[in-house]
């Protein structure tokens, strides 16, 4: 008996060790991706101006002066200014604050959502799962951008309900991952044994299913971030997202768009910020697609 | 194959439904009165004016009746009439669906006549130039955002080098050179992204083709090289790259709506924000539920296709 004991010991022993390495392990396997690197110093120096952008930032982002307005770039104005007088360079590093909220906030949200929706229509099959997923499959069939649009147009502008939005308009991607993984995981002895044990259908499912499913979530909410960056930046665009004067990437170049002639720079800078973070979180994303699985899907779908 | 067809068109009829419900849900949760935007800012005292029109529009009755008696129009074809133009809403759709349609074909056509070839020559050689030349536009046709692209696209083609015209629209019946002219910036701001997604599925689907055994016996039979991915491999590396094509077809008609807000091209992604803006609620209704149910529609031509394509399938 002691013997056993102390077995079950070590095991655990090494189990808690192997835990608290993996997420070191994972990062490693992650950089070993071509571009993974790359990918993570501009993650980070996004994520480092969203944090402090009240330190960095060298002029306030709504401060207007109808003296400099339309400012080529210069030493004052690395990036010039709007045509508001506002500093270009202070609107995008405070912006990045609303694209780093939007894509965790939103995908987090469809994550939740979608993950219920997987979970109970790939547990309990049946009519559950036949409503679910027709429900998925409807939303699905609209253009994300349409149905973003519309449930944005319902909630009101403003960047908390578009993230809402989004969050909504992605949740069927995640709900069909998971009900198809809960669907073959359902079946296994271990799953079986667990239910002859009286584990009821919520501790089936969160402690038993989910550890199986999640490492697949984890990868396809990495490559929705880019995606979730992208579709707030349009919702902006249109008017529907982040309202004036607060600073985001999408609604600068909604203003830029109508001084394009004047002045290129305004809308050039905005919209490489978001070219270079969605690159950037994209590729993070791919290289932790090959660190935890490598036969999943090339690309998230948008 | 036509019993396959009939079998796949039923089955999407619960789906259909499951869309015309949320359509309905959507523009009854948007916020504002119907009967006040039909009436008009001036109109909207008269209190006897009002009740007619809520009565007129059927406002006053619960909202599964309302649906009922909507869905029931809808299949006959009639969509009501827009609160702002006052023309039937068909009438509406009608004439914005060709532009958005010509659209997506165009950028379609434009994706795959750029993501084929390299796609193929990447997997061909992998590790070569091309290949990383055409990886890093891949990833960086993903990441760019419709409406910078456009915006560049303008810039540089209409405003500076005077090539093409910055934003507008000529139907192609009128003149087809002009029409042309003015969609083919649209068309390549909305086909980039497509591109880049097709080009990768073509350099993965054949990469894994060319690994297999049918295709080491055409080598050791001593065929060259070319004749082994154009008679060989290529067929079966393609059945895959269609059903990406067609899956990418909703995200098309979502780039629409941003790429003909840019190019001022009336389409129904344009039509689609207007009727936000003005709260022409049964435009709306029209626009997002024509649009959804083109994408079932066109996913089911993909299915039947790809059914078609791959003799595995069995379509009994």
């Amino acid at each position: 008996m002691a013997v056993i004991d102390l077995h079950m010991e070590m095991r655990e022993g090494t189990a808690e060790r192997l835990k608290r390495r993996l997420p070191l392990a994972v990062l490693r396997r992650t950089l070993r991706t071509r571009g993974a690197g790359f990918g993570l110093v501009v993650t980070a120096v996004v994520i480092f101006m969203a944090l402090t952008a009240d330190f960095i930032s060298p002029y306030n982002p709504i401060a207007q002066d109808y003296a400099l307005v339309l400012q080529t770039p210069s030493s004052a104005h690395l990036l010039g200014t709007d045509e508001l007088g506002r500093d270009v360079l202070s609107r995008i590093i405070y912006g990045s604050r609303v694209s780093i909220q939007a894509g965790l906030v939103s995908v987090g949200f469809s994550v939740v959502m979608g993950v219920m929706m997987g979970l109970l229509a790939g547990y309990f099959g049946r009519w559950v799962d036949s409503l679910l997923m027709g429900l998925a499959d409807a939303m699905w069939s609209f253009p994300n951008l349409v149905l973003a649009l519309a449930i944005g147009a319902i909630l009101g502008p403003g960047l908390t309900n578009a993230m809402i939005a989004i969050g909504i308009v992605y949740t069927p991607l995640f709900a069909r991952l998971v009900r198809g993984q809960a669907l073959s995981v359902r079946e296994m002895e271990y799953i079986q044994a667990a239910r002859v044990m009286g584990a009821g259908p919520v501790r089936l499912m969160l402690k038993h299913i989910w550890p199986n499913v999640a490492s697949a979530v984890v990868v396809q909410a990495s490559l929705m971030v880019g995606v979730a960056i992208i579709v707030e930046a349009a919702l902006s665009f249109l008017g529907l997202g982040v309202q004036p004067p607060q600073p985001s990437w999408g609604s600068m170049l909604k203003s830029a768009y109508q001084y394009m002639v004047r002045a290129p720079w305004l809308s050039i800078f905005p919209g490489a910020a978001i070219f270079l973070t969605v690159l950037g979180v994209n590729l993070l994303g791919d290289g932790l697609r090959r660190a935890l699985d490598p036969r999943l899907k090339e690309f998230g779908e948008a | 194959m036509s019993r396959y067809f009939l079998r796949r068109a039923i089955q999407s009829i619960p789906v259909l439904l499951l869309i015309t419900i949320i359509t309905f849900a959507i523009v009854h949760l948007l916020p504002g009165d119907p009967a006040l935007a039909y009436l008009g800012e001036a109109a909207a005292k008269d209190q006897v004016a009002y009740e007619a029109v809520r009565l007129e529009l059927g406002l006053d009755q619960p909202l599964p009746v309302q649906y009922g008696k909507w869905l029931g129009k809808v299949v006959q074809g009639d969509m009501g009439r827009s609160v702002r133009t006052r023309e039937p809403v068909t009438d509406g759709l009608s004439g914005r669906l060709p532009v958005t349609f010509q659209l997506a074909l165009m950028a379609i056509l434009f994706a795959v006549v750029i993501a084929v070839p390299v796609g193929i020559l990447s997997a061909v050689r992998p590790g070569s130039r091309t290949d990383s030349v055409g990886t890093v536009f891949a990833i960086s046709g993903v990441a760019v955002p419709h409406f910078w692209l456009g915006i560049i696209l303008i810039y540089v083609f209409a405003l500076w080098l005077r090539w093409l015209p910055a934003s507008g629209y000529k139907s192609p019946t009128e003149n087809l050179g002009a029409n042309l002219q003015y969609m083919l910036l649209p068309a390549l701001t909305l086909g980039a992204g497509q591109a880049a997604v097709i080009m990768r599925q073509v350099r993965s689907s054949l990469i894994e083709v060319l690994r297999n055994e049918y295709v080491r016996t055409a080598r050791a039979k001593g065929l060259r090289e070319r004749v082994v991915v154009q008679r060989h491999a290529l067929k079966n590396a393609f059945i895959p790259v269609i059903t990406i094509i067609g899956m990418q077809v909703g995200r098309l008609f979502g780039g629409a709506v941003v790429v003909e807000s840019i190019f001022a091209l009336p389409g129904l992604g344009r039509l689609a924000i207007d009727s936000i803006m003005f709260r022409d609620f049964a435009m709306l209704q029209g626009a997002i539920l024509i649009l959804a149910v083109a994408v079932v529609v066109l996913n089911l031509l993909t299915d039947v296709l790809y059914a078609y394509l791959d003799p595995r399938i069995k379509y009994a």
